[in-house]
């Protein structure tokens, strides 16, 4: 194990946003009720992601300045890794959705239909997209250095398209998602509940940091595997 | 009124995934960690 105090950090933060996360009292709103507790589990998924692609891209636009492979690398993973927490995100947010959003008078095939037409899910889905048209890019590239410098400049192009398709289109555009004309509901202190922040912010930085811990060691190990094709 | 709905339960199994997961991260990091120190 190495530097291993956030590490740690990452454990207790985790460990209190289950307990905290599923004992601590929410307040109930029609509709939403319990399930508002998702907040600690899958609005943090999206911003594990938007934490580990934002230190990919810095990554690459480090390669870009330094020609050092190490650097390249460590952009793949932070992307790699940061297209899991997306998948999850989206994975989660389908199920949340199903339970809140659907209308219970029709049949869940109808609302289906309604739901699908929601920006943000749309735009979800594109930014995912090109982060996976990312990962073939890479693997369909034999060449290290090519490979390195034209992914390094994708990825800027890529993080670049993260903010049209999941910030500000699903903002102008009417939507069930909460997030629409009346601002960040997560971040914003007069929306959020006191008491819920108490565990978002906690879980926020815990689930950040599992996705670190996980990067860090495919770095590690990915590095191992440079080094012995050097040698 | 939390221990009608029996909860506790539900934490205890999560919790106990969460740890089971955290253990496996840890032997990784550790394994990785010796193969460092063998190529070196």
């Amino acid at each position: 194990m190495r530097k291993s105090w956030w590490k740690i950090l990452c454990v207790i933060l985790l460990l209190y946003t289950f307990i905290g996360g599923l004992l601590m009292d929410v307040p109930r709103l029609p509709a939403l009720s319990e399930t508002i507790r998702n907040l600690y589990f899958h609005v943090c998924m999206w911003f594990g992601m938007m934490i580990l692609f934002s230190v990919s891209v810095v990554y690459a636009i480090r390669y870009l300045r330094s020609n050092k492979l190490a650097d390249d690398i460590y952009s793949r993973h932070y992307a790699a890794v940061g297209i899991v927490f997306g998948v999850l995100g989206y994975a989660t947010g389908a199920i949340w959705m199903s339970y809140t959003w659907a209308d219970p008078n029709n049949s869940s095939f109808q609302s289906f239909g309604a739901v699908a037409r929601e920006p943000k899910l749309i735009g979800a889905a594109i930014a995912l997209l090109i982060y996976f048209a990312y990962m073939v890019l890479s693997d369909s590239i034999s060449d290290i250095d090519k490979r390195a410098r034209i992914t390094a400049v994708y990825n800027i192009f890529a993080f670049a398209l993260l903010f049209p398709t999941i910030w500000i289109i699903p903002r102008i555009l009417p939507s069930l998602h909460p997030g629409g004309e009346n601002g960040n509901p997560a971040l914003d202190t007069k929306d959020i509940d006191s008491r819920m922040r108490l565990v978002f912010y906690p879980a926020v930085i815990g689930w950040t940091l599992l996705g670190v811990w996980i990067t860090s060691l495919k770095i590690r190990l990915s590095l191992l595997k440079e080094k012995r094709l050097l040698q | 009124m939390r221990s009608n709905g029996r909860i506790y339960v539900v934490v205890a199994v999560v919790v106990l995934i969460l740890l089971g997961l955290f253990l496996y991260l840890v032997r990784l990091d550790k394994k990785i960690s010796r193969l460092e120190k063998n190529s070196s």
